[in-house]
């Protein structure tokens, strides 16, 4: 359902693109280096009014080619062919100079033609190889990237020393330079991806169950090796597309890397393949746009710095999977059972005596929790800032709110009832059940809590002979207000 | 070694009497890398039976199940699902690969992969209906998985995992069902959970076959053992099959292997 509805929103996208590019289409473009004498603000600014065709040629073909690259390379990474994108990229460079060699001009049908079959050329020798002889695949694939890619340079060095022909602008299939798209690599470029948009959309299904259980799919009737070819296929498409902006070398990187942060942050691939399209439209944006600032920047590295940007920032701050996020509940969740500690030794101080007075002094926890005076001192100011206690400085007293009272009753209550459950249910001797105990306290939950309370007969005394804090002591703390001197008076300041 | 393998017993001729066997296999040969896997295999599984295959690690147990589903080239031979080839009766067959053959981190939480079960069912494009969530739900529930549909893959034992991978194949509302190791490697409460299971399947008269690693249980799991070792070393109902001579046969020198058989036999006796 989220699938067709986003396809929807696509179609309507592409169409308000299509539009965009008739009106390019009807101003003769400039080059984009024919102005290089602005400020970057005023560049910005041309940038951004779109008022320029060799602008909107860039922006429009970057995202094109974003959006592709991400959908198809969410494929890519969760079938493990990331090595076979980069062999591929890389395979199509003889084709791209053979294209150009066509009538020695920057003709994008004969490019396209050219580079999609030495793309697959070079497929089929991997396939080759793995198949006849012992080889592997990742063996395969690195001579066939590397072996290439060394013929299509040779080839292009030779063009460039031809006399003849106008040998502009190949250097930039390298490196890639969005300025360089014209109108009819953009109308190849919105080919493809309404393509591979429609044929992704339409068997979404079946892509998805060959992707994640082959043997399964075939089984069930689908045509597995058709498909894996179709995406190929595509992908080779994709690639060529993309090669006027990001360049052979760096290609496969718009590939993998906004669907690999894209597979940081979601579990679905439905979500997966349009978050991964987006990020590769926002990275295909932010080259066009640096590469605009100044005259000779190529876009492929700034485009793949952005995609990097976006992976860096899911791998980071990722909801789920983020490592400075685990890393931040790591910390809370320790910072927590520090707290829970101090409300615990707190409450053993007030056992101690009865629970006669309302407060404990720092010097009492100190001597608790056999730590300094800072460390108590901390210890209490910590407390006061998650509003579980408050903390007269003066007198050095520390008095608990009664959320910290009833933090407190909960925290001894599952120690106590974990050291009886052990002693009691699991036969560990009374002595071996401290440690256990003093890790679980803090993860208990309520629902095991009550089942605990329940197969324990809901006894009232731990395995050392103290009370466990029940229900009704916690409420005693509450209703402290305005009681005796003599009793503890939660969350009240003297 | 002598093929044992045996006619369908006269009571299953009579239910099956108009149509022809869930599975036939016909002097079936598979190998890899020139070397036979399996060698000659004669097969033919009567309708509503529990059938477990059995025999030494390498003895061809998966390859003759995936053989059978067209996932392997033959070298001589052929298969008949219900007296027709696998491809034109494929809506009748379900499987369970093993659970090792997928990538448990892939991006789909466990209402997907049951969903993939109704796709054979679906053909090319279309998608699944709410009917198809209904009867994907309700496999779930069968396999008391349901509390766990929206839940990531990865984020599950490997008995829930196999329970998920059942589910998927319940789904497929197949009459031949083949399962590559479903035992393997999950606890005992998925253990039990999968027995009931098969023995539901086999009492509304589906026929399953599985594949099956630990030989003393496989002596009260099913009701026919196929003792496999590159040959069919015997088939035929377990009581039938289940003698330490045949098992011999079909584990030869395997002595830690043997010792489990004598063990099993014994407690037969």
């Amino acid at each position: 359902m989220f699938f067709m509805l986003s396809k929807r929103t696509f179609i309507y996208l592409l169409t308000a693109l299509g539009y965009f590019l008739f009106f390019a289409g009807n101003v003769e473009a400039a080059r984009i280096g024919d102005i290089s004498e602005m400020s970057i603000g005023e560049q910005t600014a041309r940038f951004f009014s779109f008022q320029d065709p060799a602008v909107r040629y860039a922006v429009i073909g970057s995202i094109l080619l974003g959006i592709t690259c991400g959908l198809l390379g969410s494929f890519i990474v969760v079938r493990k062919m990331a090595l076979v994108g980069d062999t591929l990229s890389h395979a199509v460079l003889p084709g791209v100079a053979l294209g150009f060699m066509w009538n020695m001009t920057k003709n994008p049908i004969a490019i396209f033609i050219g580079a999609t079959i030495a793309g697959l050329i070079g497929t089929a020798v991997v396939n080759l190889i793995k198949q006849t002889t012992r080889l592997k695949e990742d063996t395969a694939l690195g001579m066939v990237l590397a072996g290439f890619f060394a013929v299509g340079i040779c080839m292009i060095t030779m063009i460039q020393q031809l006399p003849t022909g106008n040998v502009s602008g190949i250097d930039k299939f390298l490196f890639g330079q969005a300025a360089a798209i014209g109108k009819d690599d953009l109308i190849l470029m919105a080919t493809v991806t309404v393509l591979t948009l429609l044929i992704v959309g339409i068997f979404y299904k079946e892509f998805l169950v060959s992707s994640f259980d082959a043997g399964f799919a075939r089984v069930a009737g689908f045509p597995v090796q058709v498909l894996h070819y179709t995406l190929m296929l595509l992908l080779a498409f994709a690639v060529v597309i993309s090669l006027q902006a990001v360049g052979v070398v760096l290609v496969s990187a718009m590939l993998i890397t906004p669907a690999a942060a894209a597979y940081l942050l979601t579990d679905r691939m439905h979500k997966m393949i349009w978050l991964a399209a987006g990020f590769g439209m926002l990275a295909g944006l932010v080259g066009a746009f640096f590469s605009f600032l100044g005259p000779s920047l190529p876009t492929g590295p700034f485009m793949v710095l952005g995609a990097s940007a976006v992976f860096a920032t899911a791998f980071f701050f990722g909801p789920k999977h983020g490592v400075t996020t685990r890393w931040w509940q790591q910390r809370s969740r320790a910072k927590r059972m520090n707290r829970e500690n101090t409300l615990k030794s707190i409450y053993h101080v007030l056992e101690d005596r009865a629970f006669k007075g309302e407060s404990v002094s720092l010097e009492e926890l100190k001597i608790r929790r056999a730590e300094s005076f800072e460390e108590a001192h901390q210890r209490a100011r910590e407390l006061a800032a998650h509003d579980l206690a408050t903390f007269d400085a003066k007198k050095s007293q520390i008095y608990l709110t009664p959320d910290g009272w009833q933090r407190a009753c909960e925290i001894v209550r599952n120690h106590r009832l974990w050291e009886l459950y052990l002693t009691n249910a699991v036969q560990f001797a009374a002595d071996h059940v401290h440690e256990d105990a003093e890790k679980i306290e803090h993860v208990l939950g309520d629902e095991v809590v009550r089942e605990i309370e329940k197969r324990l007969n809901y006894a009232t005394k731990d395995p050392h002979g103290r009370d466990i804090p029940g229900l009704r002591d916690v409420e005693k703390g509450k209703r402290m207000d305005g009681a005796p001197a003599e009793t503890i008076g939660y969350g009240r300041r003297t | 070694m002598i093929s044992t393998a045996r006619q369908p017993t006269s009571a299953l001729g009579q239910a099956g009497a108009t149509e022809a066997p869930p599975l036939e296999i016909h002097d079936l040969t598979v190998s890899y890398h020139k070397k036979p896997v399996l060698w000659g295999i004669d097969l033919v599984v009567p309708a509503g039976k529990l059938v477990g295959i059995v025999g030494p690690n390498g003895a061809g147990k998966s390859t003759l199940i995936k053989a059978v589903m067209g996932l392997l080239p033959l070298n001589s031979g052929w298969v008949k699902i219900y007296g027709k080839s696998f491809q034109k009766n494929l809506k009748r067959v379900g499987y369970v690969p093993q659970r090792e053959s997928v990538d448990w981190d892939f991006p789909v939480n466990v209402m997907d992969v049951v969903l993939m079960g109704r796709y054979g069912h679906l053909g090319l494009i279309k998608r699944p209906s709410k009917r198809d969530r209904e009867i994907a739900r309700e496999c779930l529930d069968k396999v008391k998985m349901l509390p766990y549909s929206d839940r990531q893959i990865s984020n599950l034992s490997g008995g829930q995992q196999q329970r998920v991978f059942l589910a998927r194949a319940l789904a497929q509302e197949s009459d031949v069902y083949f399962m590559d190791e479903p035992f393997s490697g999950v606890d005992a409460a998925t253990e039990s959970a999968i027995i009931t299971l098969l023995h539901e399947l086999r009492a509304k008269g589906k026929t399953i076959l599985v594949v099956h690693h630990d030989l003393p249980t496989a002596r009260n799991y099913f009701d026919m053992l196929l003792l496999l070792n590159m040959r069919v070393v015997a088939f035929g109902p377990t009581e039938e099959v289940f003698t330490y001579e045949l098992l011999q046969k079909t584990y030869g020198g395997r002595l830690t292997i043997l010792s489990e058989v004598a063990e099993a036999v014994r407690q037969k006796v």
